[in-house]
């Protein structure tokens, strides 16, 4: 799953290294080369890889090319929270919007109510 | 919107948002101190597997965020970031893609509490710097060989959404 290859791809310390270089917008292989102890084909081969994982994508810039973070990566993560959040959201609304005349759900917080 | 973190993210946060018939008040006092009246009660990851009795945050910044099981054990969420009543909310989600609690990692879901134009309340939650996760992925690659692990909860989820 698209995830497990994500998490798979960031366990190596140097594609990690190579992955950071891209958090400030796009860049080309050698300029990452530039700040790490690493030969520009490895490079070249970290950025396959996370590029294959769904974290990497890249644009031409002339005869450049230009890697970025693909925003969709760790999709499977985002999509799990997205409905994790969904769903709770859900039940906070039915809550906040039950009568409070009624008897108050068996599920108490073990805390005291904070003073409306 | 001011932010805790000074890196840029780099995934996408998660944002969802929801309008309630209530005040940003009392909006407020349910989503925080009144968590455990509606948190579903499923989403619970205490290694005991007891049933969850309570969830619990602490209405100051530091508070605590956890889970309580009937057999009394615990297990932390994270903590308060940020207590502006009636407004603002931030929580630091600390569990890690195996599902276990990392003081180490800090994800961050902030909770906005706006009066809507039309009378009620806008609540919207941003859960972000997911990009952390990246950098617990040694741990995470472990876990998510397992049944357990981050797959395995996925999986349960599902299941339970039908």
């Amino acid at each position: 799953m698209a995830y497990q290859s994500a998490f798979a791809a960031l366990a190596d310390p140097t594609r990690r290294a190579v992955f950071e270089r891209l958090r400030a917008g796009p860049v080309s292989v050698g300029e990452i080369a530039a700040g790490l102890p690493v030969s520009r084909p490895a490079v070249s081969q970290h950025l396959k890889a996370l590029r294959e994982a769904g974290l990497v994508r890249h644009e031409a810039d002339g005869t450049r090319r230009l890697y970025e973070v693909d925003p969709r990566g760790l999709g499977e993560l985002r999509s799990w929270l997205d409905r994790f959040w969904s769903d709770s959201l859900a039940a906070f609304k039915a809550e906040v919007e039950r009568p409070r005349a009624k008897a108050p759900s068996t599920r108490t917080s073990p805390r005291r109510k904070a003073p409306r | 919107m001011s932010t805790t973190v000074s890196t840029p993210a780099y995934v996408e946060p998660v944002t969802r948002s929801v309008h309630v018939a209530a005040t940003p008040a009392r909006a407020f006092e349910v989503f925080s101190t009144g968590i455990g009246r509606w948190w579903i009660p499923t989403h619970s990851i205490l290694a005991s597997k007891s049933p969850q009795a309570s969830v619990t945050i602490e209405p100051r910044v530091g508070g605590r965020w956890y889970e309580r099981g009937e057999d009394g054990s615990e297990c932390d969420w994270g903590h308060v970031l940020a207590w502006e009543p009636p407004r603002r909310l931030v929580l630091a989600w600390q569990l890690d893609a195996q599902w276990e609690f990392d003081p180490a990692l800090v994800t961050e879901v902030e909770v906005r509490f706006d009066p809507a134009p039309g009378g009620g309340t806008d609540v919207t939650l941003e859960h972000r710097c997911l990009e952390r996760y990246g950098a617990g992925a040694e741990a995470a690659r472990s876990g998510l060989a397992s049944e357990g692990g981050w797959s395995g909860l996925l999986e349960r989820f599902r299941q339970l959404g039908g």
